[in-house]
């Protein structure tokens, strides 16, 4: 194992499709215990910029490491949440065996899952308290609750850190808060790394925000700056919507 | 029904019957949930350039459709995954090629003309007992392979990209995938016909779906299901003497519409119920 002082470094990432650009010479460095927010217009590339970050597909240039290595050789130390809506309502699987697919891994093909897998799996179902439910189909579930069993999946992986894709999205609101408080809890043991259009709950549980339209804006410290509210312009009257706390503003640099 | 046992050629019918509806359980089970029944489909047309191929060469017909389907399976699986948006025309361009192919071939093969009807609708009636050994190693070789990497099956086709990222080899699990379809295509078509492979790959699971909660119970009713579905229909087209395979996919047909309308009437119940 690599040691490194950051969760995720990007140098010079650039990434495009079918021609056009999608992501322009982004760069971070996220050091570990992070509660990092990503925020951004839709198209913007905040999913992308997720699946480059877990290896699902290769930048064109740049460079990205996880936990000091390539992302595909990391995948054992993160955890990935899915946006739970592309998902077939009928497939015949439980909860159980949604959850104990977090416990896969390229040196346990072919193997049966052990005592120690299903103990790990008890351990994370408990956590979202979807263990009662084990035996559910998950297509039977609200969106909420499938979202905490997609939860626990990441969890049982053990992971260091922790991608949500939009984890609020179609699900209940109280789901929300309930959702962020949990994250929050996590986050005295992972690095946490969460996509998202509620900034409005957001900006009081992260401790830094980014901001993706094309172009990536990163803010240690939590605050929304001016920079990232002209980048993804929708963002402002979203603030205002949800009550945002003041706090999140920066000292306002207009007279 | 059992006095017709006493004939050898029933009893090969019914044991293909068998081997067929459970390799078709368990792969049909994974092409649906997977969605990839128009490239079985076009596997199973395509194939058909193989059958031409191997009267053309003078090679055994089963021979050159296995190899022939493997090889268009592998490109159409290419194909699916590299260009997402123009996979399904690239996939029904080949499925018509390929069945161009073997008329053509047969066409310019020198001597008696070929059954194409056989081909297109199946001949279990005449299978011989060489072809249930065929099938029995297949079946085992499928049921293995399914049974060895069962939960990467499952996570692969229930959720491709977290599978990915655990390091699960989710495109070689696809490509291994269309590989036993593609056997098991060829062998398929000895007992309905090309033409009704996807029926007895997509009826049973599609029906067996809705009653159970895991892709292995999934597998075993369907492989029950088809089972039924091969020996009703068996036993009427003997009785009345009608085409074998139309009659097993004219069976299973029909169940798939009581289904159908089985759970139509479920839904209102409980839209009812529900008190709206």
């Amino acid at each position: 194992m690599i040691m490194s002082d950051y969760a995720i470094e990007v140098e010079h990432l650039w990434f495009s499709y079918e021609g056009s650009d999608v992501l322009k010479d982004v760069n971070l460095a996220l050091r570990k215990g992070e509660f990092l927010g990503i925020i951004g217009p839709n198209g913007g590339g905040k999913t992308t910029l997720l699946k480059l970050m877990l290896g699902i597909i290769k930048p064109d240039r740049g460079r990205i490491l996880i936990l000091g290595e390539e992302p595909n050789a990391a995948s054992h130390r993160i955890g990935y949440v899915p946006q739970n809506t592309d998902f077939s309502p009928h497939f015949p699987i439980s909860v159980l065996d949604v959850a104990l697919m977090g416990r896969l891994a390229w040196s346990r093909i072919g193997k049966r899952y052990t005592e120690e897998d299903r103990e790990k799996v008890r351990t994370a179902l408990e956590k979202v308290g979807m263990w009662e439910n084990r035996y559910r189909p998950i297509g039977h579930l609200s969106g909420g609750q499938r979202q905490r069993v997609f939860i626990a999946r990441a969890l049982a992986t053990d992971p260091e850190i922790l991608f949500l894709d939009e984890p609020t999205a179609s699900v209940d609101p109280e789901f929300q808060v309930d959702l962020y408080d949990f994250l929050k809890e996590l986050n005295e043991d992972a690095t946490i790394v969460v996509i998202t259009h509620d900034i409005g709950v957001v900006s009081s549980y992260m401790k830094s925000i980014a901001c993706v339209n094309k172009h990536f804006i990163f803010h240690e410290g939590g605050q929304i700056t001016q920079e990232m509210l002209d980048t993804a312009y929708q963002c402002p009257v979203d603030l205002i919507a949800h009550g945002l706390p003041h706090r999140v503003f920066p000292h306002h640099h207009e007279d | 029904m059992w006095d017709a046992l006493q004939f050898e050629f029933m009893r090969n019918a019914v044991f293909a019957g068998l081997l067929v509806s459970v390799v078709c359980g368990v792969l049909g089970t994974l092409v649906v949930v997977n969605r990839i029944v128009f490239i079985s489909g076009g596997i199973a047309h395509a194939a058909y350039g193989g059958i031409g191929l191997a009267f053309y060469l003078g090679l055994p017909p089963a021979l050159g459709a296995a190899l022939f389907s493997v090889v268009i399976s592998m490109i159409m699986g290419v194909a699916s995954l590299k260009g997402k948006q123009r996979a399904d025309t690239i996939i029904g361009v080949m499925w018509a090629l390929g069945m161009a192919l073997g008329i053509i071939l047969i066409d310019l093969t020198p001597g008696y003309g070929v059954d194409l009807m056989s081909y297109l609708f199946g001949s279990i009636l005449s299978v011989p007992r060489s072809d249930i050994w065929y099938m029995l190693i297949l079946d085992v070789a499928v049921l293995v392979m399914v049974a060895v990497f069962y939960k990467e099956f499952v996570a692969m086709s229930y959720d491709e990209e977290f599978s990915f990222v655990v390091g699960i080899p989710v495109r070689i699990l696809y490509f291994f995938l269309l590989l036993m379809i593609s056997l098991a295509v060829v062998m398929i078509i000895r007992v309905v016909g090309l033409i009704l492979v996807i029926a007895l790959l997509t009826i049973p699971p599609y029906i067996a779906e809705k009653y159970t909660t895991s892709l292995g119970s999934m597998m075993v009713f369907s492989s029950f299901l088809g089972i039924f579905f091969t020996i009703v229909g068996l036993w009427l087209s003997y009785r009345y003497n009608l085409t074998s395979g139309a009659t097993i996919i004219l069976v299973a047909g029909l169940a798939f519409f009581v289904s159908l309308a089985a759970g139509a009437v479920k839904n209102r119940k409980k839209a009812v119920d529900g008190g709206s």
